[in-house]
């Protein structure tokens, strides 16, 4: 599997978007055109100082950024192992990493002249941040949204609506993320002439992947001066949670050049591995859905399967490509939490530091339980907190009642 | 190589008329009653016939088609299934065109050198692969031309004149003008744009365009087919096929008919267009 390593884990994508096998452009010829034009555009912008100076600003004054890298003491006294830290992601406006996308994102649009934007979400963090920027510049926001999800985190719902986004509950299919970005896609290709579609993870056709990882990049490499800064040398292993892969993809991409820097990506294991869960990598194959190849769960007629996760952000049958390509080529190693054992973290989130976490994040958490206490006591581990668990504090309030009776 | 979409073509020429090209979903409403449907079609007036590849996630199509390949997917239908009743259609008709159309996955799972063997040895003509732009033709498209299987490219109303070359470039058989930008069975075509994008197209190709998405009625399909050399219908097939299923969703004794005269009214509308000089 590893006997052709790349020079360097950075590079990719190549000028098609693949990234080994993985990636590509699987869309329909109406969006094409579009697609390239993004790509163009994209390219103009990374290249174009006064679009990093603009982003800056907005990612300090309005997102509130740098988000801090935190000494989480008592879960490390907890654990007895690794010194952990959580990078913190959750503070930022909006409640979670997508917003760093999405600012970057809705900029291009703005060069781009586009004055509609849609977006599919999940547990509706990146709908939330799709409106709130929408909100922000003045442009129309159509946000949709599994039937299923407009009913388990309502929370946000009612926040993209307030923010002036509509919000459209899908209900084709399996009614989540999945479906989701299928009504988004149809929209797409229906509004193309006026229409920007806002990705939330790195998936999608490319660019998408690659843009969506570099707005993300920005956690990795505040982390990178961060550790520096509180104990002088790069840290020992980062830990994130998967869906997609974007808060992911933003804090591996810096470091994946760094052969000393363990990194580790969570899938959703759902109710177990044998059973219905969401990790694409555990229980999937290379397949291609939403214009890319990549991890997939599926049957063997090539039929997608429906995902499942206690967390809504994660419930999807796919993960982005670029962490395809890291799993085959063995740079990531891909675990999984069960729906209980991020549940478990989340309590013990809650009463140990003081943070309630997003159900997303307490899988990562949850694999820090089980590898932190492995490490000696210098070892210096980073956790993704990528978002924050108040919209889910309803749904797990349910879960733990139904428990007690 | 002539391939069955090739000599239909030449023929209809020769009759100075337009094709009529009917679309419905494999399997629909079960596996045993599409196949009834496929076989009742020539003789309906449908000069060549696609068949749909249900796919979970249908991403260009529309609420009826969706419904259509969920429930040939609830049915049982498989891409396997779908090449066997290609090959039970064969057996009594070895000239009715036959295009496969649908999504890349379910090929990609099958393997695609094992899917194209198995496709031609069937009988199949020509392959429709809606998420296979130009840029991935490496996938797919040159391994199928090589087979000797048309791979039939959809240009589309934002397909301009710098990139036609790149989308017909490999293309073979027939181009399929998608007539609006949108999905399957929503908005209606504008049958005068349709004529100056089929100009432009001409202007870029010898092979025949066809013009399919949002033609739903006879009137409607014989102004399209004015200008095309062909007219395809979809959805407005796919309705009838719905209506005549029963509470559960299942086939009737009225299904066949049902698709069978509607196939046969709209293939009348085509036959009663006067075809514009070429």
């Amino acid at each position: 599997m590893n006997s052709a390593l790349p020079n360097s884990f950075r590079s990719g994508p190549d000028e098609r978007g693949h990234f080994g096998i993985f990636g590509g452009r699987f869309v329909a010829e109406t969006l094409m055109p579009l697609i390239l034009d993004l790509e163009k555009a994209y390219a103009e912008a990374k290249a174009d100082p006064a679009f990093q100076a603009e982003m800056d600003g907005y990612l300090k004054h309005y997102v509130g950024r740098p988000s801090p890298l935190y000494f989480a003491e008592r879960l490390t006294e907890h654990l007895g192992g690794a010194k952990i830290y959580f990078k913190r992601e959750e503070l930022n406006h909006t409640g979670s990493h997508k917003v760093n996308n999405v600012l970057g994102q809705i900029v291009v649009a703005r060069r781009m002249g586009k004055k509609r934007i849609i977006a599919e979400t999940g547990a509706g963090q990146h709908g939330v941040a799709t409106a709130t920027l929408c909100a922000r510049f003045g442009l129309e926001c159509l946000v949709y949204m599994g039937a299923v999800d407009v009913e388990r985190q309502q929370a946000n719902v009612i926040r993209m609506e307030m923010l002036g986004a509509k919000v459209i509950p899908v209900q084709s299919g399996s009614r989540t993320l999945k479906d989701a970005m299928n009504e988004a896609l149809r929209d797409w290709v229906t509004n193309v002439h006026n229409t920007f579609y806002c990705i939330g993870t790195v998936a999608g056709p490319h660019p998408y992947p690659m843009m969506v990882r570099d707005f993300q990049s920005v956690i990795g490499l505040e982390t990178r001066a961060q550790m520096h800064e509180l104990e002088g040398r790069l840290p020992d292993s980062l830990i994130a949670c998967i869906g997609g892969g974007s808060n992911a993809m933003g804090l591996f991409h810096p470091f994946l050049d760094d052969p000393g820097v363990e990194i580790f990506g969570v899938e959703a294991a759902g109710h177990g591995l044998t059973q219905l869960h969401a990790a694409s990598i555990a229980g999937g194959r290379p397949g291609v859905l939403h214009g890319n190849r990549t991890y997939l769960l599926m049957d063997d007629d090539g039929q997608i399967q429906d995902a499942h996760s206690i967390s809504a952000g994660l419930d999807y049958p796919g993960i982005g490509p670029e962490h395809s390509w890291l799993h085959e080529t063995g740079r990531v190693t891909y675990l999984s939490a069960t729906d209980d054992e991020a549940l478990a973290a989340f309590q013990l989130l809650s009463r140990l530091e003081g943070i309630i976490p997003a159900l997303e994040p307490a899988h990562a958490i949850a694999k820090v339980m089980e590898l932190a206490p492995k490490r000696p006591r210098d070892h210096l581990m980073v956790v993704n907190l990528s978002g924050r668990g108040d919209k889910d504090i309803p749904q797990v309030a349910d879960i733990l009642r139904g428990r007690k009776q | 190589m002539t391939t069955r979409i090739d000599a239909r073509f030449a023929e209809l020429k020769k009759q100075g008329r337009s094709a009529f090209i009917t679309f419905l979903m494999g399997g629909d409403p079960d596996p045993k009653t599409s196949l009834e449907i496929i076989k009742a079609l020539p003789k309906a007036g449908a000069d060549i016939i696609e068949i749909g590849m249900p796919f979970t996630d249908p991403m260009a199509d529309g609420p009826a088609i969706q419904a259509a390949g969920l429930r040939a997917l609830k049915a049982g239908m498989t891409l396997k299934k779908t090449l066997a009743m290609v090959r039970e259609f064969r057996k009594a008709d070895d000239t009715t065109p036959l295009v496969l159309m649908g999504y890349y996955n379910p090929i990609y799972i099958h393997g695609v050198d094992k899917f194209l063997a198995d496709a031609k040895s069937a009988g199949i003509d020509g392959l429709i692969i809606v998420d296979l732009p130009p840029e991935e033709d490496s996938e797919l498209c040159l391994p199928a031309m090589k087979a000797g299987l048309n791979f039939i490219r959809l240009a589309t109303p934002t397909t301009d004149d710098k990139r036609l070359p790149a989308v017909l470039a490999n293309t073979s058989g027939f181009v399929y003008y998608v007539s609006i930008t949108g999905i399957t069975g929503s908005a209606s075509a504008d049958s005068a744009a349709v004529g100056q994008a089929v100009a432009r197209i001409k202007r870029h190709t010898k092979l025949p365009v066809c013009v399919g998405f949002g033609i739903r009625t006879p009137l409607a399909a014989r102004a399209i087919a004015q200008n095309a050399d062909g007219t395809v219908v979809g959805t407005a097939l796919v309705d009838a096929l719905r209506a005549s299923l029963d509470g559960e969703g299942n086939a009737t004794a009225g299904t066949v008919e049902a698709v069978a005269g509607v196939v046969s009214s709209l293939a009348q509308g085509v036959r009663g267009a006067s075809q514009a000089a070429e």
